[in-house]
């Protein structure tokens, strides 16, 4: 059962490619406005619980529920905002950062309607927000990593989304855009109050901002305050590098 | 009209070719995107076996190669969907199996004769007032249908696994897609032929993405160049004798020569070498 207004909720959630177990009971859960981090080691079993999570993989045992239904069932996606790791866009793709943005309106709009001037506005308003709005016309192949990164996020805001969901997206970015990334989330969280689940194996500048980290290895086997976490010895801040080590020699 | 339009069955081949010079770029837009350059081909080879069909049993081949390449792309959509066989495995399977079922159904017709040439390599100046309408009706619904579907399939062809998150109907678009390529190819298969099809779906793409900075001007430009590629191709099959599907194709292919030597060519040539990989 989930509990009242909770986003996201999975109970005893198991996985595993033939006879090898990749997720083994696993509970969790993000409710209205929170800021978790999910972080594991490589092959701890993120992206699976990841796929899981949004409905891409169905579990061998356990439920998932997004805003209270099954994923299967879980018509409302506009409240749902992704940002994939490495989106899949071809490097050939000839598309502008609008063009991609503009696609996150389709779970608001449905995806015969033509867009509205309302459309409109929401997709410059949410190239505004994450400070690409002058680099809206150039194809987002021209791009840095980070700012494709961003048009990327931009692109999940887009919906209004209630429930943003990152996969590592501060893998391979440097300081700069990690800080504009951090003011970014801000920013959206501000004005729509919107919960985030980023999943990573590294926090950098947004470890300020969370309210709660689950460490993942196969199993849950940390879901607390990052304050909590650092009692146990772990720097989580832009400069602690020690967090991939500690969760290297987890388990 | 002027020359080389002046005669009545190069009008009916201005007007077949325009449509097709049209709706198979806009097609193959997608397509190349989605890493399936090869598809027009692949469904070439099952209308072939639709036109063997049809021959054999006295029905008007269009129709049977329109039933083929459908029930034929939908299938394939499904066995990619599904994983029994990777794409390329799967377009494989069915460039064997139509050209195989062609000949076995040409076979049993006892009619190897320059009928199925035609299709094979298009004709376009045997072209019919019926065959024309027939295009034109087809054309108008691809133009249509991508007029409402296109920004979602842009969406789906750029980033699939995103579009299955933000709840696009991907699966239904894919086999949308699969379907529009079969009856692009059904329209075009009179005009180059169902052995150059895909040509007239790929090169004007592989031109159109050197011009354009957005998908959308990709999409202009790509149409444009097929357009143009039609009615230089027609114009030189006229002038000198040629064979008007592969002088269309080869128009194309200088296009894109030219404008790939001209912008210095990164991005085309890599779009290039990808469809060739399948």
């Amino acid at each position: 059962m989930s509990g009242p207004g909770e986003l996201l909720r999975a109970q005893a959630l198991s996985f595993g490619y033939g006879a090898e177990p990749i997720l083994r009971d696993v509970d969790l859960s993000i409710d209205p406005k929170e800021f978790v981090a999910l972080v594991g080691p490589n092959g701890s079993g993120k992206s699976t619980l990841l796929k899981i999570l949004l409905g891409l993989l169905k579990p061998d045992s356990g439920s998932v529920e997004l805003f209270g239904v099954e994923p299967s069932r879980f018509r409302e996606r506009w409240r749902l905002g992704y940002v994939p790791q490495r989106p899949s866009l071809g490097r050939e793709l000839p598309a502008t950062v609008q063009e991609v943005v503009s696609m996150g309106r389709l779970s608001r709009v449905g995806w015969r309607a033509r867009q509205r001037p309302a459309d409109r506005r929401e997709i410059e308003h949410a190239l505004d927000s994450v400070a690409l709005f002058e680099l809206r016309s150039r194809p987002i192949n021209e791009l840095s990593v980070g700012q494709q990164q961003r048009a990327f996020i931009a692109r999940a805001f887009a919906s209004s989304p209630e429930l943003l969901v990152l996969d590592e997206p501060i893998a391979g970015v440097d300081t700069e855009s990690q800080q504009r990334f951090r003011d970014s989330l801000a920013h959206l969280r501000r004005e729509h109050g919107s919960a985030v689940l980023l999943v990573s194996h590294e926090l950098g500048a947004v470890a300020e901002d969370l309210d709660r980290v689950i460490v993942l290895k196969g199993a849950v086997v940390f879901d607390g305050s990052p304050k909590e976490l650092v009692a146990q010895g772990v720097s989580l801040g832009i400069h602690g590098e020690d967090l991939p080590l500690w969760l290297e020699r987890l388990g | 009209m002027p020359w080389p339009f002046e005669r009545e069955y190069m009008q009916l081949a201005l007007v077949a070719g325009l449509v097709v010079g049209a709706c198979a770029p806009l097609i193959g837009a997608f397509l190349v995107q989605k890493r399936m350059s090869l598809l027009g081909d692949g469904i070439g080879h099952l209308a072939f076996a639709g036109v063997a069909a049809g021959l054999l049993l006295d029905v008007w081949p269009v129709w049977t190669a329109l039933a083929v390449s459908v029930l034929g792309a939908v299938a394939l959509e499904r066995l990619r969907a599904r994983g029994s066989a990777s794409g390329d495995l799967a377009l494989a399977l069915f460039f064997y199996g139509g050209i195989a079922g062609g000949v076995v159904l040409i076979g049993l017709a006892e009619s190897l004769n320059a009928n199925i040439f035609s299709f094979l390599f298009g004709s376009l100046l045997t072209v019919s007032a019926a065959d024309v309408w027939t295009v034109v009706v087809i054309g108008a619904l691809i133009v249509l249908t991508i007029a409402l579907s296109g920004r979602a399939l842009f969406a789906v062809v750029a980033d699939e696994e995103w579009a299955r998150v933000a709840g696009l109907p991907v699966d239904r678009l894919n086999t949308l897609l699969a379907v529009l390529t079969a009856v692009t190819i059904v329209a075009a298969m009179r005009v180059v032929g169902v052995l150059l099809i895909a040509a007239l779906m790929v090169l004007p793409v592989a031109s159109g993405q050197l011009l354009a900075r957005s998908f959308r001007r990709a999409l202009v430009w790509s149409v444009a160049v097929g357009i143009v590629s039609v009615v230089l191709g027609l114009v030189a099959a006229r002038q000198w004798a040629l064979a008007p599907g592969g002088s269309i194709v080869l128009v194309a292919a200088s296009a894109f020569g030219i404008l790939s030597a001209i912008t210095g060519g990164s991005r085309g040539g890599s779009i290039l070498r990808r469809s060739h990989s399948g």
